[in-house]
């Protein structure tokens, strides 16, 4: 199951009223929020890419279920182009190498239907909304290493950490945009 | 707002009319393909970015001059239409969109033949396919029909023609073949050259080099000449003793690629023994009637392709590379992308695969790709 904030059932409209209809929902939703666009038009693929990346949005990807396409829209916001401050990094060059580590672990603070797409294997899918009150499981004696897309949301998912308590924490930049290592799809469909 | 017709289209295109046309499809689709004339001027801004009004590109558009509202099925482009038409701007849509455009066939006369009979072209313009209609003595022959056979089926019916015979020059990687399905609604005999339909699952009558077909009393003779180099099988066949058609293998500005089954090293040799020696022995005067258009220059004024073989030897650039090595680095090195969905469609043209027709339309999505220049 794909995770989403809201579902826009497209299904059986032509085009241009499936991206009418998303733009629309987009409107009203909070940054960094993953809408499902449920479309039974084939050109919907083509469509929602191009307009996500004119609009300033995320593409996440899709799948196809029977007559079906299920696409997934991130809503970019603030924290995508927010200040990167968190001083301690690891470029993704290297992070394979340092999570070696036994008690290495690596957290992707994306959300979950970008996660799904694609995301390096063994890392643990905590979105950086649900943190604060998953970290209380997270046992401090770990090495984290945190990776969001861009290193942005990963830099405050980082800071949260540290203000916890937690002592030894990694930003993995550039993050998971320009991550060209193998990674796992848990969705069955396509990554774009 | 009018609403426009492809037939409208392709006859401004063909008399090289001015036309405005603003194509709102995505970037990516605008780019693979698009209606293209001498006189055509274009602007392709995505619908999308035309939700909140057209005011930032208000001044890029022409406003004594009527707009043509360009989308991929015509839903986005009536939508933009209104909004322009509210905005003052004199405006028109295509109907059904590119996807209409693709499948309009122009029928174009390109002769009376000798022995009584006539010969019409039907120009693809969105897609530069070629196919052929031989009418003699009340029967009619069918040569690389596209797969909207109603248009055939209609023409010969407006004629008053019955069609005997459907036959392929060779089986199309870049578009559908409705042979086969106007042969069965006809009873017309359906011919395939036998080399390229080993893994065809229907019935064909095999058309091979010195082959003879009769169309109406008044003996036209269509004889098959086997050139292979675009496929194994490739057929040309000379039609009245005067029209050479060329199917893959020769085109009005290029000539035939040998790599869309998968072998441009074996069959670049098939392909330079058939344009440099085969046709080199027929007759200068035939008539070269392709199965392709690649550029909208190579339209003559009435908006037929066709040119003289003495002219093609003259003009056309890969009639002319003497060194064999140049030759075949020309047709194996840089070659177009191949055409979309290619490997599909020879599947559906050898009846291997039968998807429905909105799978069809997406299959020949895009332009064709057929030829090396």
């Amino acid at each position: 199951m794909i995770q989403s904030d809201k579902v826009l059932d497209a299904k059986g409209l032509a085009c241009p009223m499936p991206i009418v209809k998303t733009r629309k929902m987009m409107k009203d939703m909070e940054d960094g929020q993953v809408l499902e666009v449920q479309s039974t038009d084939s050109g919907t693929t083509a469509d929602l890419q191009a307009w996500t990346e004119s609009a300033g949005h995320q593409y996440v990807g899709n799948v196809k279920e029977a007559d079906v396409w299920r696409h997934f829209v991130r809503r970019a916001g603030q924290e995508d182009q927010s200040q990167k401050e968190y001083p301690v990094t690891v470029h993704n060059d290297q992070l394979l190498e340092q999570l070696q580590h036994p008690n290495a672990v690596l957290v992707d603070v994306r959300e979950e239907a970008e996660y799904a797409f694609a995301h390096i294997p063994g890392a643990l899918s905590i979105p950086l909304g649900q943190l604060d009150e998953r970290m209380a499981h997270l046992s401090k004696d770990n090495k984290y290493f945190v990776v969001c897309r861009t290193g942005n949301r990963s830099d405050m998912a980082c800071r949260k950490l540290v203000a916890n308590g937690f002592e030894c924490v990694t930003n993995v930049i550039p993050g998971m945009s320009e991550w060209n290592s193998e990674t796992e799809n848990t969705t069955g469909g396509m990554n774009k | 707002m009018r609403t426009v017709q492809s037939s409208e289209v392709a006859k401004r295109v063909i008399a090289k009319e001015s036309l405005f046309i603003l194509d709102v499809r995505n970037e990516g689709a605008f780019e693979d393909w698009k209606i293209e004339g001498e006189q055509v001027r274009h602007l392709n801004v995505p619908y999308f970015d035309l939700l909140d009004g057209i005011e930032e590109i208000e001044d890029q558009l022409p406003k004594d001059e009527e707009i043509l509202v360009v989308c991929a099925k015509e839903g986005s482009s009536i939508m933009v239409a209104e909004i322009l038409e509210e905005a003052g701007f004199p405006v028109g849509y295509l109907s059904g969109g590119m996807k209409a455009w693709s499948e309009y066939l122009e029928p174009v006369k390109i002769a009376d033949l000798k022995s009584g009979g006539e010969l019409y072209q039907f120009v693809r313009l969105g897609k530069g396919c070629l196919s052929y209609m031989v009418m003699s003595g009340g029967e009619a022959a069918i040569i690389d029909a596209t797969r909207m056979t109603d248009v055939y089926l209609d023409f010969a019916a407006q004629r008053g023609v019955k069609i005997t015979n459907v036959l392929d020059t060779h089986l199309h990687a870049d578009h559908i073949s409705g042979g086969r399905q106007i042969a069965i609604a006809t009873g017309a005999t359906y011919w395939l050259p036998p080399k390229d339909a080993e893994e065809a699952v229907f019935e064909y009558a095999a058309l091979e080099g010195d082959t003879f077909i009769q169309i109406g009393d008044t003996k036209i003779d269509i004889q098959a000449l086997y050139s292979p180099g675009h496929t194994i099988g490739s057929t040309s066949f000379i039609v009245d003793d005067s029209y050479l058609m060329t199917g893959d293998i020769l085109f009005i500005d290029s000539i035939g690629r040998p790599d869309l089954a998968g072998l441009a090293e074996d069959w670049v040799g098939d392909l330079r023994e058939s344009l440099y020696s085969r046709y080199k022995k027929l007759s200068e005067d035939l008539i070269v009637l392709p199965a392709h258009f690649m550029i909208i220059d190579e339209l003559n004024e009435d908006g037929s392709v066709a040119e003289k073989l003495s002219v093609l030897y003259e003009k056309n650039h890969g009639l002319n590379i003497q060194d064999e090595k140049e030759f075949r680095e020309l047709v194996t090195d840089n070659l177009p992308p191949q055409p979309n969905a290619y490997q599909e469609i020879r599947q559906m043209n050898m009846g291997k695969i039968e998807p429905d027709e909105e799978t069809q339309r997406e299959m020949e999505i895009g332009p064709n790709r057929c030829a090396v220049r």
